[in-house]
């Protein structure tokens, strides 16, 4: 029993880890490069304007479905790997 | 053909299929009709999420509100689109674990409390019909404009195919004719988009098109930019809108679309908490099909447009020789000519061409049979800014719709849009309808007023309160408040304000209880229809904006107002009891999900 709360709690923490690490890309592309640091990103030229319009109308959107993905094939091992998916 | 026919048949077509569809998934039990069985594959329900999601708003409008905005409207793709992460890492697998039918289901579960179901219910509510009168709307306004029936039949026709398969079959009629309909949709779509973007650029995807090179070397962005300087518009990659609000605009955005109760109803449908996941994948995909090809409709025919009113040398058209589009949106009130320098010419620039901004016709016809206006401008401008004052009023949204005929695309590919039109508007409104009727029949009346009723007279109730929600509707659609346009910003800021933190809140804090979700719902709740109200309809100013955030952003304020009061209060409260605890432990394994 102890030893099922415990994967429990490895599994969330995990699953908590994967969620930061997915966010932060994801804030980074769409406030970031969209927003936020297009000033800085106006000299480096993308598909006929600068890599911050690009990120706000474009690139974004591609790398969301990227993250989505990626996060559950992650958390698709990580059901495997402790037990905690389907049987 | 003429395209009268045409678009007869081809939205006949799309009828006859969505009817067929209909019949053939009748809902037998409540489970059927919340959730369509619970065993909808998660590619098919990416596919009907994405038909549900993309409504008249984004089939018409989106590519005029970019086109006519640039880079100001870039905040309605990245909201749009992120909103989706948000589902899939931060609510949907958690919901589809817990393993019930309705938004309110889980807040009252999780909280322990009447009054947070209700107050969940009533924000689902509110949401959901704030938005659907807007889509029968849409409904009506396609069929006026292209089969020239009055908008209350347009309306009356649409509703008549709702009620086929949305109260027959609920969720379950409603998902497949969603897969159906999102073929319709994206294929309208992508169809004129690929011309258009093959005329302009040489490119076939508009993806690539955008950031083509035209003929003389310069990129089709920088041909923009050029030319709407010389016009006095501000160029198109810049914008006007202040770093803050833009930033706060795209999170109420994203937030709201993660909290919208008909889109996270959707991914109880699937088998299991992976397939949630998954299914949020695809239903990004579906999405982003249209989404990115969306920049690169709204530049090619923001330029179409500008070359077709002003010329090849850009001194303005004689109205006699207009294209028939322009007459025809012009008698649909759509466009609207007011002759400032008297020269014949059409001319646009910036500037707007009515006092007031939208145009009034006198109901009187000038000498080359254009229609007056009462209200134009004093056709002032600022000659180092733009050549000549603007002399024309276009609606944002006839963009999607007038842009084949604009690049002169064949008939059919015209008939095309108009059906993908209606699918767009329709497979939204249904979806909308059941969490309405859910909302009445399950979270109102199962698990409040009459916890003994069987699955039997449930399922009677669901089907009488999706009718009374279409009547209603339909009504709004036929007699649309004036606000409607309004007060859709206001759906989003709700969701995001009200719905999404509790939920999100339920999952990821333990301790949080019931007193922190409900005074923190109540909040997000009343600022920010106090806000809008104040703002929108009080004559609220710029320079009162709380923060500098605009009333269409301030959802995102509203947000963060709502953690705060409900950390605030969890710490001065207890915290909730062992039951409560056993519940959030079970929505974070995802085994043991299988439907009994």
């Amino acid at each position: 029993m102890a030893d099922q709360s415990d994967k429990a709690a490895l599994y969330w923490k995990a699953n908590l880890r994967l969620i930061v690490i997915s966010l932060a890309i994801w804030a980074f592309v769409s406030y970031g490069c969209g927003i936020l640091f297009r000033p800085l990103l106006a000299n480096i030229s993308i598909g006929g304007t600068d890599l911050g319009f690009w990120f706000a109308q474009q690139g974004s959107i591609l790398t969301f479905i990227l993250l989505i993905f990626f996060y559950a094939w992650r958390m698709n091992t990580l059901d495997k790997e402790l037990g905690a998916g389907e049987e | 053909m003429t395209l009268n026919v045409l678009t007869f048949l081809f939205i006949g077509a799309s009828f006859a299929l969505y009817i067929g569809i209909a019949i053939w998934t009748r809902a037998g039990s409540t489970r059927e009709f919340y959730i369509a069985g619970g065993g909808v594959s998660p590619m098919a329900n990416g596919m009907a999420t994405a038909a549900d999601w993309m409504s008249a708003a984004s089939f018409l409008s989106l590519a005029g509100v970019i086109a006519f905005m640039g880079r100001d409207g870039s905040a309605f793709l990245m909201g749009w689109t992120g909103g989706y992460v948000m589902l899939a890492l931060l609510l949907a697998p958690y919901l589809r674990k817990f393993g019930k039918f309705t938004v309110p289901d889980f807040i009252g579960d999780r909280y322990d409390a009447s009054l947070a179901r209700g107050l969940a219910l009533l924000c689902a509510i509110l949401i959901s019909f704030i938005y659907v009168a807007g889509q029968m709307r849409g409904v009506g306004i396609v069929f006026s404009r292209y089969l020239q029936v009055q908008i209350e039949w347009g309306v009356l026709i649409g509703m008549a195919i709702v009620f086929c398969y949305a109260v027959l079959g609920g969720m379950k009629g409603i998902t497949y004719t969603q897969v159906a309909q999102y073929c319709v949709m994206i294929c309208a779509f992508l169809v004129p988009a690929l011309f258009l973007s093959l005329l302009m650029s040489g490119h076939l995807l508009p993806q690539l098109g955008l950031g083509a090179q035209l003929d003389d070397g310069r990129t089709v962005l920088q041909t923009l930019d050029e030319m709407l300087t010389e016009l006095g518009f501000d160029p198109y990659t810049q914008g006007q809108r202040s770093t803050w609000d833009r930033f706060m605009l795209t999170l109420v955005l994203m937030c709201g679309t993660a909290g919208l109760p008909h889109i996270i109803v959707r991914f109880f449908t699937v088998p299991n908490v992976r397939d949630a996941r998954e299914s949020a994948g695809w239903a990004l995909v579906f999405i982003a099909l249209l989404y990115t090809s969306v920049p690169g409709v709204a530049a090619f025919g923001r330029i179409n447009l500008i070359q077709t009113l002003n010329g090849p040398d850009q001194q303005g058209v004689a109205y006699e020789a207009m294209p028939d589009w322009f007459r025809t949106w012009e008698g649909a009130g759509l466009i609207a000519w007011h002759d400032h320098n008297g020269d014949g010419r059409v001319q646009y620039a910036a500037g707007s061409v009515a006092d007031g901004g939208r145009p009034v016709f006198s109901g009187e016809r000038g000498e080359m049979g254009e229609r007056l206006l009462s209200n134009p401008s004093s056709g002032e401008f600022d000659p180092t800014r733009q050549p000549f004052a603007s002399e024309i009023y276009i609606d944002h949204d006839i963009l999607v719709l007038a842009n084949p005929e604009i690049a002169m695309l064949p008939e059919w590919v015209v008939a095309l849009v108009a059906a993908g039109a209606v699918a767009a508007a329709l497979s939204t409104a249904a979806g909308l309808l059941l969490v309405i009727s859910t909302s009445v029949s399950h979270d109102l009346m199962k698990r409040t007023l009459r916890p003994n009723m069987s699955d039997r007279q449930e399922l009677r109730f669901a089907r009488l309160s999706a009718v009374l929600a279409l009547l209603l509707a339909g009504y709004f659609g036929i007699n649309p408040p004036g606000f409607v346009a309004e007060v859709v910003a206001l759906a989003f800021g709700l969701a995001a304000a009200t719905v999404f933190p509790a939920i999100v809140l339920g999952i990821f804090c333990r301790r949080m209880n019931s007193a922190g979700a409900v005074s923190g719902m109540l909040v997000g709740l009343f600022s920010t229809l106090a806000y809008v109200i104040y703002f929108k309809f009080m004559g609220g100013q710029e320079a009162q904006w709380v923060l500098g955030v605009s009333p269409e952003a301030f959802g995102a304020l509203a947000m963060v107002l709502n953690f705060a009061t409900a950390l605030v209060v969890m710490c001065l409260t207890p915290a909730p009891p062992e039951s409560v605890q056993r519940l959030i432990d079970n929505v974070r394994i995802p085994r043991g999900t299988r439907w009994q």
